[in-house]
């Protein structure tokens, strides 16, 4: 396999944002007739190196030669004419036209001057029945696209990618929503492709497709090239570590003891907790005063977790108990009475609302649950405001500043504080420490510990596992949107890494 | 391939029973002139929703198209009194409703700005300019366009149409082919049922965006044409709330408000539903004339429920 | 000085106060007050008094665009309210002259503002409930509203011959018209309850980021609902001040055109048509800065179709100045975004 034709090699590629190097030496080579897995954590430049291969972006250094020619596509459609094609999460197909007409959109088959001069109907349906037919695909091309099931979508959008002879197929987490069935069928058109002599980088978070499907792996790390891996010499532990960036043998680091009694009650459970695309199954409790650590590697379901916990979304399946009731958790609001807080990991989008004062975005959850019946006067929100302010530290040059003014992590404990005044029962937290400097973590834990001892639970996601280990009464680990494992307090990292890996 | 002309047989069907309806409670109602009278005294409206058509497809509105047919009407009654040749007056007020949509077009797809107010705006602006050329209705007297106006070309022995529902049958017919045939036609549909999709398909998003606009600006301006024949004056006063007629007519035809969906012959249907509810009214004699725009706000509030079910339910599916 | 252009009612006053001084230079009896009649007479108590009903309006509509919402129905709602208000006080001569009404003046009101405000109600269910676009859902009634006016009137304008009704709008009480004394009393009220309860926190919320919003537990259901209400409720209000003021009732052309002066009127005063922070002070002023070029376009010397022609290109700036696209044509990221985008 290492002897086949180089088809993409890109070198040492650097990209600039303000603010953040997104790319910094990242490289990768494709070959003919190889599916080649793409792998990193958080911030490790994968989105931008795709970007960048598909002309979204102009590298600031760097090379990217196909087929040994230098090229620097401008833009996708530029890509596509140069033979790169790409599928991505969110490039659905159109759902008001026909399968044949997607595959064919921008590029009919015209009929003769003598004829109309019109599209060619007739020869669109044939070349994409055609089109289909050779890659095995049994889908009706008269169909209307938004119709089909997500994973036919799927297929039919990685054949139109390929329609124009693309020799880089780039896939970018094309399984996400797909259920094991429909991942089977996706791989066996990838083969298929992959036979035809196609290069393919496919993209993902889950570990056991790259091993059933890729032949090798790129692995990036904080936009740098870690390493080019044959997936038959690189185990699940060696792929783990190099992407967390750690040799996984080490020493280990007990927890603080807080005790929470065993026989303490569970405040918050829920059972057979699912969501199409999202979850898989999985049983789920919470008690009070514990503070229960969700770790795993990105993607692997622990924000989908918290959001059907606080219902942000709805579930498929499963029941959600509160203090052992039943819960009728149909919208945030319910779960904001019933004592629940939820932190969100995307601040700017789910958590500030930013032309609001940092008092204000303060008081808006505990208002909320108040009603609109009893009012938080001015004074009351000032005097709750300062006390948090002071408490968690907040930067802002007022409680009157509009928040989007604060810096990211300043924002970040204002939402903590919106939280905090509520008193939660089960507060949720969901990467808080994300942005804020050292200093400012170490007070947020001390807070946590605080909130634990006064009876609240604390549901704590991070993806430093070192963090979470330090915390955590009890780690729930989850893998590949399932339950990979629970592990006691005083399990060290290596213990959750290990139980990631481990099939 | 059915599911997908449901929407159109619904309304051929709704305009089919009440034809019936009407042939039944009224005398002379099922006579041939009665149907080609609907589409005679509604040729402006039906020129101006064809263009309409291909803006909600695309997923915008278009408020301005009765000012710019009153606009219209103005500009051609003040250039033939200016001495112009009334075939080039007719081109100059293309021309002109073709720049103004374009203009329209621009500033929501460079600047980002909602269609709705930015076309707002553009009726303020179109009728503002109406009647700075005169606040007074201007008669036509130039001999071509009596002459157009009054031609009838004979169909049978008690039917005739006018020039005007001819240019109407062939503003639909061109739309037709366009929205069914061309790329730019496709790629109208393209925007309205994903446009980021579109973009990342490679489609010219942004030069789409503009030409619908565009071609809504001429829809408009040749609508007012037909206007001039079908009234022989310009009045700024012509065809207030049009606009709103030819989105109903649009809504009635099938298309979706949302865009993506829909056909440019669902539109003929609306504009003969919308003209035939009018002439149920006449011919009924006691209903005053108000319930028209009653029976049409029912019905367009019917049709955009049926729409938003219709799409809870394909996004459960999906 | 900085701090006081930064406030956000500070341009569109500005803007009035430029236009005041415009007309009081082309016409130096523009400013002149005098008491006449037992009450202040002037060109500025006109301006004050003939922006009543827009100023009313466009109180309501703030809080609708505030909420991400529109409604352009509102034209037509005042025309439903003001012909059951003129239906319902009517008014028949008696063979001693005097003037009664069918029914007491109070149920007449009453009546009319409740058919207003269950029009709003009606354009809230349609958004939130059928989950419609809002411009669709009000576009309905805005088709529909005026049709079923000039059903209620047989397509007569009706006249009201009862002179109570007349004091709506054209009385004065304290030398002020009675109309301006319900726009301010209105806004008044409007102010205390948002800024006294929670309600105004939450329209911001939820208009500012509807997503952080639902997060932290904010009901954004019941608070739209109230909001399309009151927003028919306030076209209610203006139907009545318009038709007490032509002392008829006019299904046809009440209100007409008057939605669009209303949106012109909240966004020069400063609300971000995306929703989220808005300003009632802004809108007060907005409204009157159209009734003021009305009457500055009036004394200029120009024909009155200037107004729409000026109102459009007003518009056409403060889209502009609002459009973040055009803000970058004057500051230097423009280019870094046009390398990004596509």
């Amino acid at each position: 396999m290492s002897t086949a034709a180089i088809v993409l090699q890109a070198r040492d590629i650097s990209r600039a944002f303000p603010g953040v190097q997104a790319l910094a030496g990242a490289g990768l080579t494709l070959r003919a007739g190889e599916v080649h897995a793409l792998m990193g954590q958080n911030g490790a430049g994968k989105s931008t190196l795709i970007k960048v291969l598909t002309g979204v972006y102009a590298p600031d250094a760097g090379s990217i030669e196909l087929l040994g020619q230098p090229i620097a596509p401008k833009s996708p459609l530029h890509a596509q004419q140069l033979g790169i094609s790409a599928v991505h999460q969110e490039s659905h197909l159109l759902p008001n036209l026909s399968v044949a007409e997607n595959i064919c959109a921008g590029r009919y088959p015209r009929l003769p001057w003598t004829r109309g001069g019109g599209i060619d109907w007739r020869a669109t349906h044939k070349r994409a029945k055609d089109l289909l037919a050779g890659l095995g695909l049994d889908i009706d091309v008269d169909q209307l696209a938004g119709g089909l099931p997500a994973a036919l979508q799927q297929l039919a959008a990685v054949a139109r990618a390929v329609a124009g002879d693309a020799r880089v197929l780039i896939l970018d987490e094309p399984t996400s929503s797909l259920d094991a069935g429909e991942v089977r069928a996706l791989f066996e058109l990838i083969r298929r492709l992959r036979d035809q002599g196609v290069a393919i980088l496919f993209v993902t978070h889950f570990l056991d497709q790259v091993y059933e499907i890729c032949d090798r792996i790129t692995v990036l790390r904080n936009g740098r090239l870690v390493g080019e891996y044959a997936c038959a010499k690189l185990d699940a532990h060696g792929l783990v570590g190099a992407m967390v960036g750690r040799e996984l043998a080490g020493a280990t680091q007990p927890a603080t003891q807080t005790p929470t009694g065993d026989a303490a009650p569970a405040v918050l459970s829920a059972s057979n907790l699912s969501r199409r695309g999202q979850l898989k199954p999985l049983d789920f409790t919470i008690r009070a005063g514990e503070t229960l650590g969700l770790a795993g590697l990105l993607g692997s379901g622990r924000t989908e977790l918290a959001r059907l916990l606080f219902a942000l979304d709805a579930r498929d399946s499963g029941d959600i108990e509160i203090d052992g009731k039943k819960a009728q958790l149909a919208q945030p609001a319910d779960a904001l009475r019933l004592g629940l807080g939820f932190c969100p990991e995307d601040r700017k989008h789910s958590g500030i609302v930013a032309d609001l004062s940092v008092r204000e975005n303060i008081a808006l959850a505990l208002q909320a649950r108040m009603g609109l019946r009893k009012f938080l006067t001015l004074a009351q929100q000032r005097e709750l405001a300062e006390k948090l302010v002071a408490a968690l530290g907040i930067k802002t040059p007022g409680i009157e500043a509009p928040i989007g003014q604060l810096s990211g992590g300043n924002q970040q404990k204002a939402i903590i504080a919106r939280w905090l005044a509520t008193h939660p029962r089960v507060l949720i937290l969901d990467e808080p420490t994300r942005g804020i400097d050292v200093a400012a973590k170490q007070e947020l834990m001390n807070e946590i510990r605080e909130l634990a001892s006064g009876g609240t639970a604390v549901l704590f996601i991070s993806s430093e596992i070192e963090e979470v280990v330090r915390v955590s009464d009890r780690i729930l680990v989850l893998r590949d949107r399932a339950k990979a494992g629970e592990l006691p307090r005083g399990a060290d990292e290596d213990a959750v890494y290990s139980l990631i890996a481990s099939a | 391939m059915n599911r997908r002309l449901l929407p159109l047989t619904v309304t051929m069907l709704l305009f089919v029973v009440m034809a019936g309806y009407g042939g039944l409670r009224y005398d002379g109602f099922l006579s041939p002139q009665v149907f080609l009278n609907l589409l005679i005294d509604n040729a402006f409206l039906c020129v101006a929703a064809v263009g309409m058509t291909f803006v909600i497809l695309s997923g915008g509105i278009d408020l301005s198209v009765g000012a710019v047919i009153a606009l219209s009407t103005m500009l051609t009654a003040a250039l033939l009194q200016a001495g112009c040749n009334a075939y080039v007056a007719m081109a100059l007020v293309l021309a002109s409703g073709a720049a103004f949509g374009a203009a329209q077009g621009f500033l929501i797809q460079r600047f980002g700005l909602a269609p709705f107010i930015v076309t707002l705006a553009g009726m303020f602006l179109a009728r503002g300019c109406s009647y700075l050329i005169s606040t007074e209705s201007m008669p036509i007297t130039d001999s071509t366009y009596t002459v157009i106006a009054q031609a009838r070309i004979p169909l049978g022995p008690d039917a005739s149409l006018t020039v005007g529902a001819l240019i109407a049958l062939a503003a639909v017919l061109a739309g037709m082919r366009v929205a069914h045939s061309t790329k730019f036609g496709r790629a109208v549909y393209a925007i309205g049922g994903d446009e980021s999709a579109a973009r990342l398909l490679g489609l010219p998003v942004g030069a789409t965006r503009v030409g619908v606009y565009l071609l809504s600006g001429i829809s408009a301006a040749l609508a007012g044409i037909v206007m001039t024949f079908y009234m022989l004056s310009g009045y700024s006063l012509h065809a207030v709330g049009l606009e709103l007629d030819a989105i109903a007519a649009v809504v009635i035809g099938g298309t979706l408000l949302a865009g993506g969906t829909g056909y440019v012959a669902g539109t003929l249907f609306g504009v003969l539903i919308l003209g035939i509810i009018q002439t149920l009214i006449a011919f009924d004699g006691t209903l005053s004339s108000w319930w028209t725009k009653i029976v049409v706000g029912v019905l367009l509030l019917l049709f955009c429920l049926l729409q938003r079910l219709f799409e809870t339910r394909s996004r459960k599916a999906a | 000085m900085k701090r006081l252009t930064r406030h956000a009612a500070f341009w569109p006053l500005a803007t009035l106060v430029l236009l005041v001084l415009l007309n009081a230079v082309f016409n130096p009896a523009f400013l002149t007050l005098t008491w006449r009649d037992g009450h202040l007479y002037g060109p500025l108590v006109d301006i004050l008094n003939r922006a009543a009903p827009l100023m009313v309006v466009a109180l309501g509509m703030t809080l609708v665009i505030a909420v991400r919402g529109l409604d352009i129905s509102v034209g037509a709602v005042v025309a439903i309210a003001a012909v059951v208000a003129a239906l319902l006080t009517g008014g028949a001569f008696s063979a001693g002259g005097e003037v009664s009404s069918e029914y007491p003046l109070w149920v007449a009101l009453g009546t009319a503002l409740l058919a207003a405000a269950a029009c709003g109600l009606w354009n809230g269910l349609l958004v939130v409930k059928a989950g419609m676009q809002p411009i669709v859902a009000t576009l309905i009634l805005m088709v529909a509203g005026r049709g079923i006016a000039q059903l209620l009137t047989g397509g007569q304008i009706i006249t009201v011959y009862y002179p109570p009704f007349f004091a709506i709008g054209s009385g004065f009480f304290l030398g002020l018209p009675i109309a301006l004394w319900i726009a301010a009393g209105l806004w008044a009220v409007l102010y205390l309850v948002l800024s006294r309860t929670a309600l105004g926190l939450f329209i911001r919320a939820i208009g500012g980021n509807p997503e952080a919003a639902r997060v932290a537990g904010v009901r954004a259901a019941p608070i739209t609902l109230c909001v399309y209400t009151f927003c028919g409720l306030a076209a209610g209000i203006a139907g009545l001040i318009i038709s007490s003021n032509v002392k008829s009732a006019d299904a046809n052309n009440a209100g007409q055109l008057l939605e669009l002066d209303a949106i012109l009127a909240v966004t020069l005063g400063g609300t971000a048509l995306g929703g989220g922070r808005f300003s009632l002070g802004g809108s007060i002023i907005g409204a009157l800065i159209i009734q003021t070029l009305t009457t500055t376009i009036y004394s200029l010397g120009f024909p009155p179709e200037v107004n729409l022609v000026v109102k459009a290109l007003l518009v056409f700036a403060v889209m502009l100045l609002q459009s973040a696209e055009f803000r970058a044509l004057f500051t230097r990221r423009a280019s870094a975004h046009a390398g990004a985008r596509e």
